[in-house]
């Protein structure tokens, strides 16, 4: 029941401020109400006993189709992201200037389209939710955005269409391979070992790249940095924290568990493709001369860390790559938002034209600069944590390459992708918000105290995950031993 | 419990009883008879559900010729609501049809306008109804002949006219083809009932070219029905130049038909390989064309007219994976998101025309207009929650089950394409600026009905299929 009214409470919402309903008040109790209720089922959540808050409605016998819901402690620590980045991003939306319901109802949509995703445990919904952002999606970066705004919503749009499609063919591949016998489209049903080794190495591939187009995998990266760096904020910190995370949350549900053989044989691959990742586009994020676009090249690059810890294939690798994706959910989204409230002050938010405005803005100089800390991995917050599991999981892994095989060398490659991040986040800190400001007229204020609140609230879950990581290893070490236990 | 062919003579009496009434009764404002013929089909689709599908062949000879199972019982269905919808689309474009005549009243020629889909309707039942070759060919010849006369309808308008003599002299090379193909099969085989062909061929000892030669021929005459590539060069121009409500129906009842003669027709080739290869080459193509020519299309008429040959394509992968329920299902959510688009076409397009321009800023003109074409194109594209996704979720997966994965691969591609047309309507409507004349645009209560109908069905059949897979069952 709960977990109902995750699912549907901002999908709810949104169609009622599109009947006319208050569209901030109605968008913000909503998403305060889907932030209150995830975390009472993350707080009862019995990490041992499998999926939990289970409901299921049957739809089609035929086509063995039910509408179920349920969750492990994956798909909750996936919920919690989303609403946290939600309320966040509802919240940082302030004033809009037109249409502002249909603005707000979009956001909402995203949200719940990913809430939806993480909570469906049937083939058909799980990738059907996700759909469900595509139009919303389209239409804030094409109505809202900035810049280049239109073409980057057509490129979007159309490479995320296309990703998704490739993955419907990869899910339903899977779902074929399955002997008719055990074959459902039920997450709890469809088990390890089912699938002949002969034929995941194809599955696995068609979904490596579905999925990898939707998370950015180079070389399916080229939508990312322009639609982040054209979205207006909210939707930028939704579609960067949070949708994103799909692509790297099937991964880890469907494709490691099902296919333990198809991912061995391509993981050579995937080691070379998340290198391209770490180390080419953080070279060329170092390149950017605008804070949007390196905020978007940016969280390219980190989604290479998160492949790192799923190519690893062993429980601690894989923990880490779940906390990952849920500390980078919560430092790109503080990023993209106080970048945000930049863009409305500043005329431009070209490094040159910039500088000097922690002067003006000592208070998004300071949340601005935890966040930098964070997203490069100083120790106290959770991507610390979680990079450190990451790295000694894909350093050991799940395969038993030892004595510096490929995944030995690949994760010591991945480790400079560290300096790099360093390198330029402290370089667009600086260039942002020291140094000697432009002549202008402007009369830059600091961010208003009502906004305060979603940024305090990014940086506590942050800092609280990153002290005590066990908060969240404790839930999600079970549903990992599950899936490689019945994978040996 | 009705027996079914009653069902087919009840559609001729209401047009004729129409017919007569339009014919003796000069002062009556024509639209009411439109509103007849629209409760006449409703009664008439309410019955349907009172009719026993007929299983077991009965020993009269009629049987030999109609059957009465759950499959043609659904397609009776389909005809007639798409009948229905064309009709309330019809009353909406009533002010068009005479516009071009010199000193018409309101009323010119509008009774046959509203009269001709019925016996249209009749025909359609008929087709899906035959298991013979014989009332194969006279329910389509039936169906094509009222076709000739609507598609040429506003008959001063010169665009109306190309498009009738082009599908008059197309539409007759076809049927051309298509008894050419019944002759050699009966040649080869000495039947025309499609299962007893089924039992001759599969004799052994029997001269099988013959029998596939008129078998491709009849394929041949069936993709010009069913607009696939390499017999689509009349669409275009045909979908255009016809009165939008016609194109609709051709759209729709045409294809769909064309779809079920289709699947009982390949029944007895199955057993022959080459007849696979040729479907598979015929599907590839459809699919391929179809998308690509959407492409850079800027009147909506002309892309909806591209996109229904794209999904002819994307059937034909159905009707290779030989998935009846498959087929059925795409056709039902084909049928809403194109009677969907229509509508909405038929009244943006009153003022402006049929180009994409029309439809710029439609969204501050008519939220609801506005909402139902994306509803619509979403659906056509394959959005998740539409019946169009399901259906699409139904072809891959019939197609993956089979191991048609050249098919799969292409099918990728297109809707890919697919999703960049589509959108462009979407576009128009939520990010481009009106034109100068921002009036509200009105939509008459029944025209809203129907669009709120078509929106709910496209909806709950994306999420509930069960009821179409029961009606087949």
């Amino acid at each position: 029941m709960l977990l109902l009214l995750v699912t549907f409470t901002p999908i709810v919402a949104a169609i009622l401020i599109m009947i006319g309903f208050p569209a901030r008040l109605t968008a913000l109790a909503a998403s305060l109400l889907t932030l209150i209720i995830s975390a009472i089922m993350f707080l009862q959540f019995n990490a041992l006993s499998g999926f939990q808050f289970g409901i299921t409605f049957p739809i089609s016998s035929e086509l063995q189709l039910n509408f179920a819901l349920g969750v492990d402690g994956l798909s909750l620590l996936m919920i919690l992201l989303g609403a946290i980045v939600l309320v966040a991003a509802v919240w940082f939306a302030g004033e809009i200037e037109h249409h502002e319901n249909a603005f707000y109802a979009c956001l909402l949509l995203i949200a719940g389209a990913a809430i939806g995703a993480f909570a469906s445990l049937n083939l058909f919904f799980f990738y059907a939710f996700h759909e469900l952002a595509l139009i919303p999606t389209f239409l804030l970066i094409g109505i809202w955005g900035t810049g280049n705004r239109r073409a980057a919503a057509w490129k979007v749009t159309i490479y995320l269409a296309l990703g998704s499609i490739i993955l419907l063919v990869g899910l339903i591949m899977l779902y074929r391979a399955v002997p008719a016998s055990a074959r459902s489209l039920d997450f709890r049903i469809l088990q390890a070992g089912q699938i002949p080794p002969s034929l995941q190495s194809n599955i696995y591939i068609v979904l490596l790249i579905g999925f990898g187009i939707l998370i950015s995998l180079v070389p399916f990266h080229t939508w990312a940095p322009e639609a982040y760096a054209c979205a207006p904020a909210p939707a930028a910190m939704l579609h960067a924290g949070v949708l994103k995370k799909f692509g790297l949350y099937g991964l880890l549900r469907l494709a490691l568990p099902l296919l333990p053989e198809g991912a061995r044989q391509w993981s050579g691959l995937l080691l070379v493709l998340l290198l391209a990742n770490i180390i080419y586009i953080g070279l060329v994020t170092i390149a950017q001369r605008r804070l949007d676009w390196m905020l978007g090249y940016s969280s390219v690059m980190h989604m290479g860390y998160i492949f790192l810890g799923i190519a690893s294939a062993n429980i601690l690798g894989t923990t880490g790559a779940a906390i990952l994706m849920f500390a980078h959910g919560l430092s790109i989204a503080l990023l993209f938002g106080i970048t945000g409230e930049i863009r409305k002050r500043v005329p431009s938010l070209d490094f040159d034209a910039m500088g000097g405005l922690a002067k003006a803005m000592p208070f998004a100089a300071f949340a601005f600069g935890l966040g930098v800390f964070a997203a490069i991995g100083l120790p106290g917050f959770a991507n610390f944590a979680a990079e450190i599991m990451v790295v000694f999981g894909a350093f050991r892994n799940g395969f038993d390459y030892q004595h510096f095989h490929i995944f030995q060398w690949a994760t010591l490659l991945a480790l400079w992708g560290v300096v790099i991040s360093a390198v330029y986040m402290l370089r667009a800190y600086r260039r942002t918000f020291f140094g000697s400001s432009p002549e202008s007229e402007l009369v830059i204020t600091d961010i208003r105290s009502g906004f305060r609140v979603p940024i305090a609230l990014l940086v506590a879950v942050s800092l609280l995950l990153g002290f005590f990581p066990q908060i969240a290893v404790n839930r999600l070490m079970p549903t990992f031993r599950n899936y490689f236990s019945a994978t040996q | 419990m009705i027996s079914a062919p009653y069902l087919e003579v009840a559609v001729l009496v209401l047009g004729t009883v129409i017919l007569l009434i339009e014919s003796f009764s000069s002062k009556l404002d024509r639209r009411y008879l439109g509103y007849a013929a629209l409760v006449g089909l409703a009664v008439i689709f309410l019955t349907t559900f009172f009719v026993a599908p007929q299983s077991t062949m009965s020993s009269a000879p009629f049987w030999n010729f109609y059957s009465a199972d759950a499959t043609s019982l659904f397609f009776k269905r389909i005809a007639l609501a798409t009948t229905a919808g064309v009709i309330v689309m019809m009353l909406d474009f009533a002010p068009l049809v005479s516009s071009g005549i010199q000193g018409a009243t309101p009323q010119s020629g509008l009774g046959e306008f509203f009269i001709l889909p019925l016996f249209t309707c009749a025909g359609l039942m008929w087709m899906s109804s035959a298991i013979d070759f014989v009332l194969i060919f006279v329910s389509l010849e039936l169906v094509t002949i009222s076709f000739y006369v609507l598609v040429g309808f506003t008959r001063r308008n010169p665009v109306s006219l190309e498009a009738a003599v082009k599908y008059l002299v197309l539409s007759a090379v076809a049927t051309g083809f298509l008894v050419y193909g019944i002759t050699w099969i009966f040649g080869a085989t000495g039947e025309t009932n499609l299962q007893k062909i089924t039992t001759v061929l599969s004799r052994p000892g029997l001269e099988q070219d013959a029998a596939l030669f008129g078998g491709v021929l009849v394929i041949i005459a069936l993709g010009f029905k069913i607009a696939a590539v390499p017999f689509h060069i009349w669409v275009a121009d045909v979908y255009q130049g016809a009165p939008t409500p016609v194109t609709a129906y051709l759209s729709v009842g045409s294809k769909a038909a064309g779809f079920i003669v289709l699947l009982r027709v390949l029944g007895p080739f199955l057993i022959l390989p080459q007849m696979q290869t040729l479907l598979v080459a015929i599907a590839v193509l459809t699919l391929i064309y179809g998308n690509l020519a959407a492409l850079p299309q800027t009147n909506v008429k002309r892309l909806l007219a591209y996109s229904s040959i794209a999904h002819a394509g994307y059937l034909l992968v159905a009707v290779v994976s030989f998935s009846g329920r498959a087929v059925a299902f795409y056709l039902v959510a084909y049928l809403l998101m194109t009677l969907l688009s229509f509508a909405v076409l038929i009244i943006v397009s009153q003022p402006a025309g049929d180009q994409l321009e029309s439809f710029a800023g439609l969204s501050q003109r008519s939220p609801f207009l506005a909402f139902a074409m994306l509803v619509a194109m979403a659906s056509l594209a394959g959005v998740p929650f539409t019946a169009g996704f399901l259906g699409k979720f139904l072809v891959f997966d019939a197609a993956i089950a089979t191991h048609h994965f050249g098919l799969v691969v292409v099918a990728i591609v297109t809707v890919g394409a697919g999703f960049y047309y589509y959108f462009k309507v979407v576009r128009a409507i939520y990010w481009d600026a009106p034109p100068s004349t921002t009036d509200k645009i009105i939509v008459s209560p029944l025209t809203r009905a129907v669009l709120i109908a078509l929106i709910a069905g496209t909806f709950v059949l994306g999420v509930y299929p069960q009821p179409i897979f029961d009606a087949l069952r």
